[in-house]
């Protein structure tokens, strides 16, 4: 193994030249440049106000609800997708019904957010429906309920799938051996099948947690921009008020928290998942 | 039924949908303390057998009984009743202590007590010292004792065992053959082994169950099995054999390779076609003048403890012979062998049938 590994190491540096290239052009350059660009104020002097402001009780205030609505989203989102992700693997037609679920992750963003716009109108079938069983008809859009139930929609099939990946490569034999030794379903459930699909759930959460954390679009097409995220005031900072310097101070703590997150939920205790046939 | 009964099978049939019949109408009764085997080749319905006294399936037809009472509507962790799996099944996110102590567990035992009981199975299968490793630290071998131990620790009155040892390489599996024949003494439960293997039948089992599509063909001890198979199925699959028509003049009398010989087998019609089965080391090779056949050497190959000579007599029978002497391929030879070696089987015979007629030897002073 390790001359396996120091051979490709020494004989083929080439091979890695693409991957390299790739990290500094698409990572690593834009990284430095929102660094670069977070230390400047609007008339373009150098300052560290942008930090300092991001301090302030607004910004602070922004973070804490961007924080709480991923939060949201993401819990609701797992609600959802753990007992489907479950059901799908005893399923026959497994990855038919996982097809199903995932291809409305192929549609567009833009054309899903419309679409809810349609639905969740005073006048749309949402509305439609209420008003036929005899209640007024109800401001659905532009409420944190629209907001939460369309990025939900968007989520699952992200929630989804992974979860399902670690709880289909469970050994069935894990689950009879849990059942032999006195278990039931339940205990069986709690005892051996959550905790060998854990990393399915952690990639889970990361996969929806750090977008919900940047979402734009559908907060300023769902929620009329009532809901203000890290996302959105990156988004207002760089094209509304093309302060540049406050967007990317913004846009560095967004990348420090998502690190921060997937330190939280990374695999920490490696391969386990990989030992589960 | 008698007062050490442990399991009854009761006319049981399996269906899977879409793969027909896997047993078909199965009766059969283990007594306590005892180890078992059911031997048969991949998709006889050995392991379905198992699966049923598991709990893992239930049967499409008859009554399975645990100690007298019917099981038939209990799950398997209801059932007094403990496996040992095929590929261990080893809780990968559990240490070998929590393995062997996840059936305790659930019976919400206490602490002390859990840790006494989890030592001793541990002691008992000789892995002590390593409870706080992990699964994937352990060899195939020591995986296989983690798993037995998590088995014996609930103390069961059954242990199932689903061709525990075919992930193991020749040595080990032999060394297992003995540490689980001890085991089984040692703890006195029933063990229940599935295996394709016939050697590991014949080494461990007090009783062998021969199993072929879905049906019992045979049960009896090893030695039973292998010097009275009832059929060619059993013959062919227990060791090598030698299996030719055979034609039963009268009692005692039965013509084959144009020849009329003296055997102890009696009780079938006169005339009646029948076939014969002699083990290839029951065959002497001597020189042709003393010889009751004459055959002529086809191939021989060394085999360690024997040289397998493959021969063929003048009417074309293959006769395979194990011998510790060399012969010359191409050469011509006789064969010797006893009235005794010659075992003949009725075509069709049933296991009532073929035991009546055993039974009916004993008056003639036969004895095996």
């Amino acid at each position: 193994m390790e001359r396996q590994a120091m051979k490709s190491n020494s004989t083929n540096p080439f091979y890695l030249v693409p991957y390299y290239l790739w990290i500094i052009l698409f990572v690593i350059t834009p990284i430095a440049l929102v660094t670069y660009f977070s230390f400047f104020d609007i008339s373009g002097n150098l300052t560290l106000d942008n930090y300092r402001n991001f301090f302030s009780s607004v910004y602070l205030r922004l973070t804490l609800s961007s924080f709480w609505y991923a939060f949201l989203i993401t819990l609701i989102s797992l609600l959802v997708a753990y007992p489907t992700a479950y059901w799908l693997t005893k399923t026959k037609h497994k990855n038919l019904w996982l097809l199903l679920i995932i291809i409305p992750s192929w549609i567009n963003l833009l054309l899903k957010a419309y679409a809810f716009i349609g639905i969740f109108g005073l006048y749309g079938p949402a509305n439609n429906l209420l008003a036929s069983i005899g209640s007024e008809r109800l401001q659905i859009l532009f409420t944190d309920f629209s907001f939460i139930f369309v990025s939900v929609y968007i989520f699952i099939p992200f929630m989804v799938l992974p979860i399902f990946n670690s709880l289909d490569r469970i050994n069935p034999a894990l689950i009879d051996a849990s059942r032999d030794l006195g278990a039931s379903s339940w205990t069986t459930f709690t005892r051996v099948i959550f905790p060998l699909a854990i990393n399915g759930v952690k990639a889970g959460i990361q996969v929806v947690f750090i977008p919900a954390l940047s979402l734009f679009v559908i907060t300023r097409l769902i929620a009329g921009n009532k809901v203000i995220t890290l996302g959105t005031a990156i988004e207002q900072q760089f094209l509304v008020t093309q302060n540049w310097g406050m967007g990317s101070t913004i846009a560095v703590f967004l990348i420090l928290f998502m690190i921060i997150i997937m330190m939280i939920t990374g695999e920490k205790g490696g391969t386990l998942n990989g030992k589960v046939k | 039924m008698s007062g050490n009964s442990i399991i009854r099978f009761e006319n049981v049939t399996q269906k899977y949908e879409g793969a027909g019949t896997v047993l078909n109408n199965v009766s059969f009764e283990l007594q306590r303390s005892k180890f078992y085997t059911l031997l048969g080749p991949s998709g006889c319905g050995k392991t379905t057998i198992l699966r049923l006294i598991a709990g893992f399936i239930k049967p499409t037809m008859g009554d399975i009984y645990i100690e007298g009472e019917i099981v038939n509507d209990f799950p398997a962790n209801e059932r007094q009743v403990n496996t040992v799996f095929q590929d261990y099944a080893l809780f990968p996110h559990l240490n070998v202590f929590e393995n062997v102590a996840f059936g305790l567990r659930i019976k919400k035992l206490k602490g002390a007590e859990i840790e006494l009981r989890v030592m001793e199975a541990l002691d008992f299968v000789n892995l002590p010292g390593y409870e706080k490793r992990k699964i994937d630290e352990m060899s195939g071998g020591q995986r296989q004792r983690v798993a037995i131990a998590r088995a014996i620790v609930n103390d069961p009155e059954v242990i199932l065992l689903d061709e525990p040892l075919s992930a193991l390489d020749l040595k080990l599996r032999t060394e297992m053959q003995y540490e689980l024949r001890d085991l089984q003494q040692r703890l006195g439960k029933t063990f229940i082994f599935v295996t394709h293997d016939q050697e590991e039948a014949l080494a461990m089992s007090d009783e062998i169950f021969v199993m072929q599509a879905g049906e019992i063909q045979q049960s009896g001890t090893p030695m039973d099995i292998y010097d009275e198979p009832i059929n060619r199925f059993v013959a062919d699959f227990i060791g090598e054999s030698n299996i030719v028509d055979a034609l039963m003049i009268d009692d005692y009398r039965v013509r084959f390779a144009n020849q009329e010989f003296e055997c102890v087998d009696k009780g079938f019609n006169k005339n009646e076609k029948v076939e014969i089965v002699i083990r290839p080391e029951d065959l002497h090779i001597t020189r042709i003048d003393r010889g009751q056949i004459t055959v002529t050497v086809n191939s021989q190959l060394f085999r360690g403890v024997h040289f397998e000579i493959s021969t063929v007599d003048e009417v074309g029978n293959e006769w395979l012979v194990h011998s510790t002497k060399k012969v010359e391929v191409g050469s011509r030879v006789g064969l010797d062998f006893e009235a005794e070696a010659i075992h003949v089987m009725g075509l069709n015979e049933s296991e009532e049938a073929f035991d009546a007629r055993l039974e009916a030897y004993g008056a003639a002073g036969y004895e095996k």
